[in-house]
């Protein structure tokens, strides 16, 4: 390389051209590379600053005002139920006691999926579970204000989406054994759900991915003129990636009908919130692509229900798509294969300013006289034994520890719309071979290998 | 000698590569203050400091991009990708910008990174952290593609990787992570009882281009990378042959040489690779074999591969080549 910059053909740079060398520096910073840091480590006490937003900080303007007139909510918190759990403001959804006594037990029955599949892991009853405690209210509540032709894209981390939805606890079970009765056959890894029949989108792993896909979605309704609404769901790790970039673009473009949600529960794995951006706030960045941002406290089942509200009407009226930031705690660890010891506080989850959702809602609809510790209790046992006993049930289509063997063609279809010739031969290969070895049973017990056509 | 597991092993290159080269940095998706999902990089941030090794934004595009500006300005980055499944967000980056940095300049710009990843099915991964996606790069002219099968090749290539000057694609078996792979599913037999798990605490290199004869033998050439290495050693010890393995470490360079030899000497070969079959790296090597050993060959060439479907969760099992395929594909070669 030096000796074709001193080359005639090549040229010699002229470093008297170049002017900012010949400007003495004023007052320089350090110059270092930053990497930033979460508040807290193993070993610290944790401190979080309680949320200086109140209800009624902030007004409901309408469904379709300028994005600017929402530049605020996309920088403060929207908030609904005080600190007292006593609702309050103009984004009071004015839900009947009926429909938030639902929301408490979607966000329970969530809550109890969670607990039994853990329990289940640690058993070896199950392979890997990601769960979604403390975040409950950020799926229910959003996923009840949505209608049912609408296409939802959730990320692995919001099972309370498909069973708002009415996705069968079952299904989800055998989904995440993995046994013949899940109807995805066994493709993927658990929590990985796909439910056609609920306008639920197949989960993808890669995170961010299906953003772009929703804006997508939003955009053949929107050429087919229909009023239905896309719904997206990450974390907060999430919008580091380009996809979430190109959605955002692609939204503020087309205008198509969706809402895309940041659930910034604070953590992606061991990587801070605070790495994925380096600003304050995920909603505050739609303001740079002419969206309204809408910041809310998603442990707040009231405020995440009215800010959904809100940007459904406003897709549906036309007005475009919403980015809406749900402030959130991920209780858990990343997954059963986490251990979050290793990267953060022990009394971090406890100290949330957040709360409990489900506390929270408890709370407001005992305030109201709709709800008592006793009706809770009765709610709490029963929905642990469903629980626990569709757990049991679903093992019965075959479980870790006594698999039922899917048909070997299973797993060469689906590949394409006609199994091809190439994969029916890796087929018969298959065949041929199992037939020589006694330790894998080519066909099911159960079931006729000729049921099942191939092409 | 200590021994490691691949994990340890692939963590002292890191650390000796740290302390050799003030130019070496290591990041990626938790792979700073957690020490990497898979624990490679335990420690380091602690030793080195978070200017040395430091976590990135959950971005692959961005960290394979930001790594090819820190390495043509100077640094020898070696970026994690968490799986290798996860690499695609930066296949522009890799294909279009690192592998074609050096030639679209006329050699005045490259840069010289490492990107390690974990590859390769066993762990009931499913469609996600599964993949062999190596003959996607194979197949990208200005990269070297590497795939250790244990830990004291896994830390030797990481040296060699490192100080290449070429970009390295690193592929990591994690399957093989905490111990060698015979094929059967639940069992990890530990590596301390394998003569490969004593690693050098120093520098040491293993060079890039030259494959491994696991085993020598007379009867029939098996050609393997990464876990199918293990896979077949056992199908050999099931079925009783003589069979020579041979491990190929790396795919790109490639030891042309010693597969030739071998296979002059067999006049049978089997080549057994994880990724599904069609356009794998199996079909360049037996497109070489054909043409260097057309005289000496007895059978056609055998490929026991994954099935051309994605890679399954429940069906796991039936998917990845068993040791029973490559014993009944060894059992054809011989017997035509």
């Amino acid at each position: 390389m030096d000796d074709s910059s001193t080359s005639p053909l090549v040229g010699k740079p002229h470093p008297a051209a170049c002017y900012a060398g010949m400007v003495s520096l004023r007052d320089p910073l350090p110059l270092e590379l930053h990497v930033p840091s979460p508040p807290h480590r193993p070993g610290d006490t944790p401190q979080f600053t309680p949320f200086a937003e109140q209800p009624g900080d902030l007004p409901r303007p309408d469904t379709l005002a300028p994005f600017e007139s929402l530049r605020d909510h996309a920088t403060s918190l929207i908030r609904v139920l005080d600190d007292q759990s006593v609702a309050a403001g103009e984004w009071n959804p004015q839900l009947t006691p009926q429909q938030l006594r639902h929301g408490l037990e979607m966000m329970l029955r969530v809550r109890h999926f969670d607990a039994r599949l853990i329990a289940m892991q640690r058993q070896g009853r199950v392979s890997f579970h990601v769960t979604s405690r403390g975040e409950e209210a950020s799926a229910v509540a959003g996923a009840m204000a949505y209608a049912h032709r609408d296409i939802l894209f959730p990320s692995y981390r919001q099972p309370g989406l498909m069973l708002v939805r009415g996705m069968p606890i079952l299904a989800m079970m055998c989904q995440i054994i993995g046994n013949h009765f899940d109807h995805t056959n066994g493709r993927q890894m658990p929590v990985h759900y796909s439910w056609r029949a609920g306008n639920v989108v197949s989960i993808s792993s890669p995170v961010g991915t299906q953003w772009p896909q929703a804006v997508g979605a939003a955009m053949a309704f929107a050429y087919r003129g229909e009023r239905h609404v896309v719904g997206v769901w990450s974390g907060d790790g999430t919008a580091a990636q380009g996809d979430f970039h190109h959605a955002l673009n692609f939204a503020s473009v087309y205008r198509p009908p969706c809402v895309l949600h940041v659930v910034d529960n604070q953590w992606a794995i061991s990587t801070h919130r605070a790495l994925a951006t380096g600003g304050r706030t995920f909603a505050g960045r739609a303001d740079a692509y002419n969206l309204p941002g809408l910041r809310v406290d998603g442990n707040d089942f009231l405020a995440v229900y009215a800010a959904e509200q809100w940007a459904i009407e406003r897709a549906r009226r036309g007005g475009g798509p919403s980015l809406i930031e749900l402030v959130t705690y991920r209780c858990e660890a990343h997954s059963t294969s986490d251990d979050t010891s290793q990267y953060r506080a022990n009394g971090e989850p406890a100290c949330w300013p957040g709360g409990d959702p489900i506390e929270r809602l408890k709370q407001h609809l005992v305030g109201l006289g709709e709800w008592c510790d006793e009706s809770h209790a009765l709610l709490n046992t029963a929905l642990e034994q469903e629980a626990s006993a569709t757990f049991e049930h679903a093992e019965t289509y075959g479980s870790l520890a006594n698999p039922s063997e899917m048909l070997p063609i299973t797993m060469f279809e689906d590949v394409y719309v006609r199994t091809p010739d190439h994969l029916q031969r890796q087929f018969e290969e298959l065949q041929a071979e199992s037939a020589e070895n006694d330790s894998i049973p080519p066909t099911l017990p159960f079931a006729k290998p000729q049921q099942r056509a191939v092409g | 000698m200590p021994t490691m597991n691949l994990i340890q092993a692939i963590r002292s290159g890191l650390e000796v590569m740290l302390e050799r080269d003030p130019n070496v940095c290591v990041f990626g998706e938790d792979v700073g203050y957690f020490g990497g999902v898979f624990r490679a990089t335990q420690g380091l941030q602690q030793q080195f400091g978070t200017r040395r090794v430091f976590d990135t934004p959950l971005a692959e595009g961005g960290i394979i991009a930001a790594a090819i500006g820190m390495g043509l300005n100077g640094l020898r980055p070696v970026p994690e990708i968490q799986f290798a499944d996860y690499m695609y967000p930066a296949f522009d980056q890799i294909t279009n910008e690192l592998a074609k940095l050096r030639y679209r300049s006329g050699g005045e710009w490259t840069a010289p990174l490492t990107i390690r990843t974990p590859c390769g099915g066993g762990i009931r991964g499913g469609l996600f952290h599964s993949q062999s996606p190596e003959a996607y790069y194979t197949h990208t002219p200005g990269l070297c593609v590497v795939m250790p099968s244990n830990p004291f090749d896994a830390k030797g290539l990481l040296v060699s990787s490192i100080e290449c000057d070429d970009p390295v694609i690193f592929f990591e078996p994690k399957r093989l992570y905490r111990g060698p792979f015979d094929g059967q599913l639940e069992r990890v037999p530990p590596w301390r009882d394998q003569p490969s798990a004593e690693v050098p605490e120093g520098h040491y290199r293993v060079p890039l281009g030259k494959a491994s004869i696991v085993r020598p033998g007379e009867e029939v050439t098996i050609i393997a990378w990464g876990t199918m290495v293990h896979v077949a050693q056992a199908a050999i010890e099931d079925a009783g042959i003589d069979a020579e393995l041979i491990d190929l470490r790396t795919l790109i360079p490639l030891d042309l040489a010693t597969i030739t030899a071998s296979v002059e000497k067999t006049g049978h070969c089997v080549v057994v690779h994880e990724a599904p079959r069609t356009s794998g790296f199996g079909a360049e090597i037996v497109a070489l074999i054909q043409q260097h050993c057309f005289y000496s060959l007895e059978a056609p060439i055998e490929r026991v591969t994954g099935w051309d479907t994605p890679f399954p969760h429940a069906q796991e099992w039936q998917y990845m080549p068993s040791r029973a395929r490559i014993a009944q594909a060894v059992g054809r070669s011989l017997a035509a």
